[in-house]
């Protein structure tokens, strides 16, 4: 038997309010705002209740996909995470080859640490040598 | 040490004790990263037992009973905890022969900003229980329940509109709300809230909300604590438990036997299905 709390950042806006997870015999069953945190003191907004929803829902993506084939027929397949870093790396290197840096865009998130943030645009600029970074907060 | 800090050492005191023959005692554990409510078990370290900030440590302790319904456990309960738990009592949510309630009195201060008239945890309701701390006085009502209650209709009204225009329907005052249980709630049904709008309408969605409380509502005033706009909710909910008191003489959170005034159908009154026919 166990029942604890795990403390950690909504993982939907820029806000950064801090929740905590209720766990219940391993089980997430729920979600408590936390009332000590300078910038959310204790209140939520319905993302934030609802942030636990996700973590075991079954049309959650577990593996990364990879659409092979072209048109309409083309269908998502399960890959590895190895396949799929290639994969990307391969296509990157493609098209900056083909058409210049410029022609690649790199789109960070709100919902990133400040430190993710920094490594795609450390990514983008010193790797692919393009400044093209934007970022959803912006759209 | 402060009457704070004798107080905590004499409930860490009694949790090491009942952790005796308890399977586990609800109450809030600091570590390094924050206060949150913890099942201290038998082996535990209790120095990192505390009694503050309050959380909704009724509906946590709902959930371990219903998942494990043979287990005995301990609660650190506030007089709005143990007041919630009695009304959850009343509605089978909680069992309260296999509750061992560990009562703790609020300060004067902290009855002051809650404006809480009952700040120590009545023990008679409970087979089981132990009080720690000084009781202190009760403190008067919230002030804006005497304003509130010199303004004419439209003014009320007015007021309530400004009020629930800043509503974000975030349902955060339902979710953290110790006697709100229902497996499906009102405030989600098409019929009565209209899905996407906000603010939410008005006065429907507060006003379900507001009536869903009377007779249950036990002012933890948890749910304004929670409020991304700061609506003064418990006012809202105090206005009604007062005509509750008044109209039908109900207390919530007073006695585990008195059943709850809109639980009971009357003998004579027809049931719906007598109606139709």
């Amino acid at each position: 038997m166990e029942y604890r709390n795990v403390l950690t950042t909504c993982p939907y806006c820029g806000a950064g309010c801090k929740l905590y997870l209720q766990v219940l015999d391993g089980e997430i069953i729920g979600v408590l705002p936390d009332k000590e945190h300078p910038i959310s003191r204790g209140e939520l907004c319905i993302k934030g209740w609802n942030a636990a929803s996700f973590v075991r829902h079954p049309d959650r993506l577990t593996r990364p996909l990879i659409r092979r084939g072209d048109g309409p027929s083309a269908e998502l397949q399960e890959a590895t995470w190895d396949g799929a870093l290639d994969l990307i790396a391969e296509r990157l290197s493609d098209v900056r080859n083909r058409f210049g840096s410029d022609a690649v865009g790199f789109l960070a998130s709100a919902k990133c640490t400040n430190e993710e943030n920094y490594l795609i645009q450390k990514l983008a600029r010193a790797v692919v040598k393009t400044n093209n970074v934007d970022h959803c907060a912006r759209l | 040490m402060t009457n704070r800090d004798t107080l905590m050492e004499q409930v860490r005191d009694h949790v090491a004790k009942a952790l005796g023959h308890l399977d586990g005692v609800l109450a809030l554990r600091r570590t390094g990263v924050g206060t949150a409510p913890y099942l201290f078990q038998k082996g535990d370290d209790l120095s990192s037992l505390v009694l503050e900030p309050r959380y909704p440590m009724a509906k946590i302790i709902s959930s371990l009973q219903k998942r494990h319904p043979d287990a005995e456990f301990g609660i650190i309960a506030r007089a709005c905890d143990a007041r919630a738990l009695v009304e959850m009592a009343k509605r089978e949510q909680i069992q309260p022969d296999r509750l061992y309630l560990i009562g703790v009195a609020c300060t004067a201060e902290e009855a002051e900003e809650c404006h809480c008239a009952e700040p120590a945890p009545d023990l008679d309701p409970w087979p089981h229980a132990e009080l720690f701390g000084t009781p202190a006085e009760g403190a008067p009502p919230n002030p804006l329940v005497s304003t509130y209650n010199e303004m004419s209709l439209h003014e009320r009204r007015a007021f309530w509109e400004e009020q629930f225009q800043k509503c974000l329907k975030c349902y955060g005052c339902r979710d953290i709300c110790p006697v709100c249980f229902c497996e499906s709630c009102a405030l989600e049904d098409p019929l009565w809230v209209e899905p996407g709008e906000l603010a939410p309408p008005f006065p429907m969605f507060h006003l379900i909300k507001a009536m869903h409380m009377s007779g249950r509502c036990v002012a933890c005033r948890q749910c304004e604590l929670a409020c991304p706009a700061h609506i003064p909710l418990t006012v809202l909910y105090d206005l009604i438990q007062q005509d509750v008191g008044e109209m039908l003489g109900y207390e919530p959170g007073a006695d585990l036997e008195t059943p709850p005034p809109l639980q009971v159908t009357f003998d004579k009154a027809p049931l719906r299905t007598e109606i139709a026919e």
